[in-house]
């Protein structure tokens, strides 16, 4: 198997991880669920960087992220499925 | 103790390394003599005892003067911890009075090694720098001939702190060590975790992980206390300029409660917490995986377990966090690429083959082993070969 371009922790996730460099708009990407190896496809809305959230679904404010199949935050913008979610969409609960 | 069972690992390797075994039984994997400050004061005299007596090491740092209450005994613990580590072969205490630095002398003295103690007043610097040098060469002189010995892995104390996290440390870096603790914790291993303010949104994960209820109970009051007496005491805005990092949402990381889930990753799938300790104090139940109450910045978290008597210290790392620690060699795990290619210097243990799916968590896991094994037995860490010796004492409040 080629090396995935995005990592997704549980299958419960509506966000993965980038894990490659200079990710471009536009790029059919390869993701891998970690806890159970399925593998999904999906193309890239924006430029995101390694590291970095994109959307696997089309996300509104308001709406709870998951991660780890956990409770990470709340979006406070909406992003569409292979855009970009950080700091500009998506928000902590607590402090 | 070595025993044959401990010094092998299922997967064949051998896990015995050699150490020194000290005057009280601990093992320890570097054999430091430290030149001690009682105080800030006191700083520029270790530091000239330190150019002295070559192979000897001063510790300076920012405190100790007007310290009261719990403050001050967090001060006494932190320091007498660090000179009672068993990577320590002894200690000289330079204070500018004789009443506190006797203080730390005597707990020190607890574990049987060598150490003195000096007192500036009434001396001057320079008559006190004169002192201690005759005594700390006569030190580093007798512990440059004490020998290493065979020990089992059960002799080696391991703690772990992650620190410029990004969201490659939660895939990769953090459940490596999550993996070593697996393994190593049923060999007797002694782990310690910590962080208090960075398991914010994986704290009902953090509790199911204490060993029964009492202990998750115990946990729960030391992660409230936290919230309310330092972060909701204290805070002007949600933390979004701390809590996260800069670092960490450069590379990512967007909320608290992301970061706590990837940090938690540290503690693997099946070890349990037996403990919750103080910061800065020393285990007490036993070998297993301890909670030590302790702020998430890395040179306070690293200081306050290497002041509760571990020896190894494995520290994850996404954007390339630097620290190393005077007396504990700190051995780094990174899973970015981007890291490695551009500060590998700084990077032990490279897994960026978790994130190419090229590389399993197992053989992950046994790498690091492999390179704690090699540490203990005296492989200078990347931290330690560039001169990071980050020590940074815990205050609680204000002087009086």
């Amino acid at each position: 198997m080629p090396a995935p371009h995005f990592l997704v922790h549980s299958p419960k996730d509506n966000v993965g991880v980038v894990v490659v460099e200079g990710l471009k708009a536009g790029t059919d990407m390869l993701g891998v669920v970690t806890e159970n190896d399925t593998t999904l496809k999906l193309t890239a809305k924006q430029d995101i960087p390694i590291g970095h959230k994109v959307a696997l679904k089309a996300l509104q404010a308001g709406d709870t992220i998951i991660k780890y199949g956990e409770d990470i935050g709340r979006m406070i913008a909406d992003a569409g499925m292979g855009e970009h979610v950080h700091t500009q969409n998506l928000k902590t609960k607590r402090w | 103790m070595a025993s044959k069972s401990n010094t092998k690992s299922t997967n064949g390797r051998n896990l015995s390394f050699h150490g020194w075994r000290r005057e009280n039984k601990r093992v320890g994997v570097r054999n430091h003599v430290v030149i001690l400050p009682l105080d800030d004061l006191s700083n520029a005299a270790c530091e000239s005892v330190a150019n002295n007596i070559k192979g000897t090491l001063a510790i300076p740092h920012a405190y100790g003067r007007l310290q009261f209450g719990a403050d001050l005994d967090l001060h006494f613990r932190t320091l007498i911890g660090t000179g009672s580590n068993p990577n320590v072969a002894a200690v000289v205490v330079i204070g500018i009075e004789d009443g506190w630095t006797k203080r730390v002398v005597d707990g020190i003295a607890k574990t049987g090694k060598p150490v003195v103690g000096f007192g500036i007043e009434g001396h001057g610097d320079i008559a006190t720098v004169a002192k201690a040098s005759y005594k700390a060469k006569e030190f580093v002189q007798w512990a440059s001939e004490l020998k290493r010995e065979e020990c089992g892995i059960d002799d080696l104390w391991v703690s772990t702190k992650c620190g410029e996290s990004d969201t490659t440390t939660g895939l990769s870096s953090c459940p490596t060590v999550g993996n070593m603790y697996d393994k190593l914790i049923p060999k007797g291993v002694y782990g310690c975790f910590g962080e208090t303010s960075e398991i914010t949104g994986a704290e009902h994960i953090a509790k199911e992980r204490a060993i029964n209820a009492k202990i998750g109970e115990k946990w729960m009051k030391v992660f409230k206390a936290y919230q309310d007496e330092v972060i909701e005491a204290h805070k002007v805005d949600d933390l979004s300029d701390s809590q996260p990092t800069k670092g960490n949402i450069a590379g990512g990381l967007t909320t608290i409660e992301e970061k706590a889930l990837g940090n938690l990753e540290k503690i693997g799938r099946s070890c349990k917490f037996i403990e919750v300790l103080e910061p800065a104090e020393t285990p007490a139940a036993g070998p297993g995986l301890y909670y030590m109450d302790t702020s998430s910045a890395a040179a306070e978290c690293v200081t306050l377990m290497a002041a509760g008597g571990y020896v190894v210290h494995t520290f994850p790392t996404g954007q390339g966090n630097v620290i190393g620690n005077p007396i504990v060699p700190v051995i780094k795990i990174s899973g970015n690429p981007k890291t490695l290619r551009t500060m590998a210097e700084h990077i032990d243990v490279d897994v960026t083959g978790i994130l190419r799916r090229d590389q399993t968590l197992e053989t992950a896991g046994d790498a690091l082993i492999d390179m704690i094994i090699r540490t203990a037995n005296g492989r200078l860490t990347a931290a330690e070969a560039l001169g990071h010796r980050e020590f940074s004492l815990t205050k609680l409040y204000r002087s009086a």
